[in-house]
């Protein structure tokens, strides 16, 4: 079939149309709104703008949405990964604010580790709870999202935690090679995901194991040991986003630091094209979902709308995406496509 | 039961020889925690086995109550309703709203609870309808509740109406004991709940569409009308219980009952209600909101022990139950 359809088409058909499309739409409304809004300049070395902004945003998000994306293509969800950044910003500093030298990179390299050490150890857990003790995702996970952030506060003892090592800061503020540290951590992170799934046969076992996690047992896949090996991943994932965003504010607020993060990162997910059902991923639709997820942050309240109306649009998005999906809402669609007006309808149910 | 040939049984027999079904043991479990939890305070604190802590206890968690009794519903036909927390800010912030601009409490009252069953509707319209799953969908309910609260204002606006303030503090005495209406309210609709679901066809239904929904399909049920119908109850007690915390805390915030559909699912759990659909009961989930504000107040009156404790407590309750539960029915198959 692919072979007879002519390259304009088979673009058409293209996975990554719709997001790429939903973020170059948010994009032209800010130049309306704000006809600087694309302009990027360089000043003291660093890139300075909207864009660069949004890219740096994006990276919490992005980091734990790759993790997710894992999870998801095994038919789980992992509702634990905000409260998992909680924690693991509650160890990086209280680790820093204890050790001799606060402001010594040696500290802040130990608090790093030790945190994310941390996340990796959670993340097995929601992973023995769904592989050996064959909780449902959703229910295993549930459980590190209630307690884990009242671990966090008890990690802080109920404060806000503040820092000051130049080196942690550096996580959400520096700059490399003119790019925001963060979403440069991001990227090589979605690089390195990238890598291990589609080089390897690895990306093709999580499928397998979200088609049927019992049928791929059979055909000799170890089910067991991948899922548990993505909910630790999907920790990890956690861990170092929640270590962004700490470092972003040098401090650490158990209670909202990575509040409702989960949520943006299943959207993230969602929106590039992952099927909530398991068994089909795609990273680069990820990489688009979080970046859309930024921009629509920054768009709100640069076309004059408060950004705490951001939630709303999140909730139209993530509705029109699921119709988009849902076979019943397609054949609905479909019905209708045999009229004459077809681009046009096909667009105004995605837009 | 079984061995009982006599056939006149004295009464005092048939209570010596009466074993509860095994149906109710998760309840049973949860009602001994309940108990043995308020033994333990008894006897560590004074002051704390006055039977005015548990009536305080049901006056403090009548809106919970009331959201698990809605939970309860949606979790026995195998879904979940995480907009429950947002639902309660936006009626907080309907009725706040409303009021300020002069409208009768009867209206504002009105205003809400329709808010609430639209919402439960509308989620119910696209779980069922669209084959979205209620994760995700109520989760898109979540963001639409704390948006549109976030809309009407991003201030606290405190509740000054008379009617309101009147009901908030109407309290029935039993001698030197008392009860607020809204904890009155919060018990009624404990009592709906259970009549609906032990002795109505929309109850069944519920019950058969948790256990297996293309059996209930098959058996020509009313499954799409009881599946839309349950978070249409979910999302009428999610407003009920948004203003039962209006009459309680006499304000609309957008940060208000942050979190609180993980109280309510954990309540719902705890009382015993299998995640998976089919199992469990209304009273089950009252006695689990028990024993979560229970521990609260053990915390509080310890006072050594910070909040934060109540939040681990209430993971550690959530992981026993659902390990429990798991290798419960395991054996079982």
């Amino acid at each position: 079939m692919p072979e007879t359809l002519s390259p304009a088409r088979r673009a058409l058909r293209h996975p990554l149309l719709w997001p790429v499309l939903a973020l170059a739409v948010l994009l032209v409304v800010n130049v309306i709104a704000t006809p600087t809004f694309l302009n990027i300049r360089i000043q003291d070395g660093h890139l300075y703008g909207n864009l660069v902004d949004i890219v740096r945003n994006s990276a919490p998000v992005l980091l734990i949405a790759l993790g997710m994306t894992l999870v998801i293509a095994t038919r789980g969800i992992d509702l634990s990964v905000g409260a998992i950044a909680a924690i693991a910003a509650a160890v990086a500093c209280t680790r820093i604010v204890a050790a001799g030298d606060e402001a010594a990179l040696s500290t802040a390299v130990m608090a790093v580790t030790y945190a994310v050490v941390v996340c990796v150890l959670l993340g097995a857990w929601n992973g023995f709870l769904v592989s050996v003790a064959g909780i449902q995702p959703i229910i295993a996970t549930l459980i590190l999202m209630v307690a884990g952030r009242g671990i966090s506060m008890a990690i802080t003892d109920g404060q806000i935690t503040t820092v000051n090592n130049p080196y942690f800061s550096d996580l959400a503020s520096g700059y490399v090679l003119t790019l925001p540290v963060a979403f440069i951590l991001a990227l090589a992170v979605f690089a390195l995901t990238a890598l291990l799934t589609r080089r390897t046969a690895l990306g093709m076992l999580i499928e397998a194991v979200g088609i049927n996690p019992e049928a791929s047992r059979l055909a000799g896949v170890r089910a067991r040991t991948i899922i548990w090996t993505v909910y630790a991943f999907s920790g990890f994932c956690a861990g170092v986003a929640g270590l962004v965003i700490a470092a972003n504010t040098n401090s650490v607020n158990a209670n909202s630091l990575g509040l409702w993060i989960e949520l943006d990162a299943i959207l993230a997910v969602v929106i590039g094209g992952t099927s909530l059902a398991g068994g089909r991923f795609s990273l680069t639709g990820t990489l688009v979902g979080a970046l859309f997820i930024a921009t629509l942050a920054r768009t709100i309240p640069n076309i004059g709308i408060p950004s705490e109306a951001n939630y709303l649009f999140k909730a139209v998005v993530v509705i029109a995406v699921c119709l988009l999906q849902s076979p019943r809402a397609r054949a609905l669609l479909r019905v209708r496509r045999r009229g004459p007006v077809v681009p046009v309808l096909a667009k105004g149910t995605a837009a | 039961m079984s061995t009982a040939t006599v056939p006149a049984d004295s009464l005092w027999d048939r209570v010596r020889g009466y074993t509860p079904s095994s149906r109710y043991y998760p309840v049973l479990a949860t009602l001994a925690l309940f108990l043995g939890l308020f033994a333990v305070g008894g006897v560590r604190y004074e002051g704390f086995a006055d039977p005015q802590v548990l009536l305080s206890l049901l006056i403090d968690n009548a809106f919970l109550i009331v959201l698990a009794v809605g939970m309860t519903f949606v979790i026995l036909t195998g879904g979940i309703d995480l907009s429950v927390g947002s639902v309660v800010a936006l009626s907080t912030m309907i009725a706040a709203r409303t009021l300020e601009m002069g409208w009768s409490p009867y209206l504002s009252i009105a205003a809400v609870l329709t808010t609430g069953i639209l919402f439960g509707l509308l989620m119910g319209l696209l779980i069922h309808y669209f084959d979205i799953q209620p994760f995700i969908a109520t989760l898109a309910g979540l963001f639409l509740a704390r948006g549109l609260t976030f809309l009407i204002s991003v201030e606290s606006i405190s509740i000054k109406d008379a009617t309101f303030t009147e009901f908030a503090f109407k309290t029935v005495r039993f001698g030197d004991y008392y009860l607020r209406w809204t904890a009155i309210v919060a018990l009624l609709v404990v009592a709906v709940g259970a009549y609906v679901l032990a002795r109505t066809r929309f109850g069944r239904t519920v019950y058969a569409i948790g256990g297996s929904e293309s059996s209930a399909m098959l058996m020509g049920l009313r499954v799409a009308f009881t599946k839309v119908g349950v978070y249409v109850i979910s999302g009428f007690c999610a407003a009920l219980g948004g203003l039962l915390f209006s009459f309680y805390i006499l304000s609309g915030n957008s940060l208000h009952a942050v979190g609180t559909e993980l109280d309510a699912i954990a309540a719902v759990v705890i009382g015993g209600t299998l995640l998976t659909g089919g199992r469990g009961y209304v009273v089950g989930s009252l006695l689990g909101v028990l024993v979560l504000g229970l521990i609260r107040v053990l915390i509080s009156f310890d006072g050594t022990l910070s909040s934060y404790w109540v939040r681990i407590i209430t993971g550690a309750l959530l992981l026993a139950f659902v390990l429990v539960q798991r290798f419960a029915t395991r054996r079982q198959r």
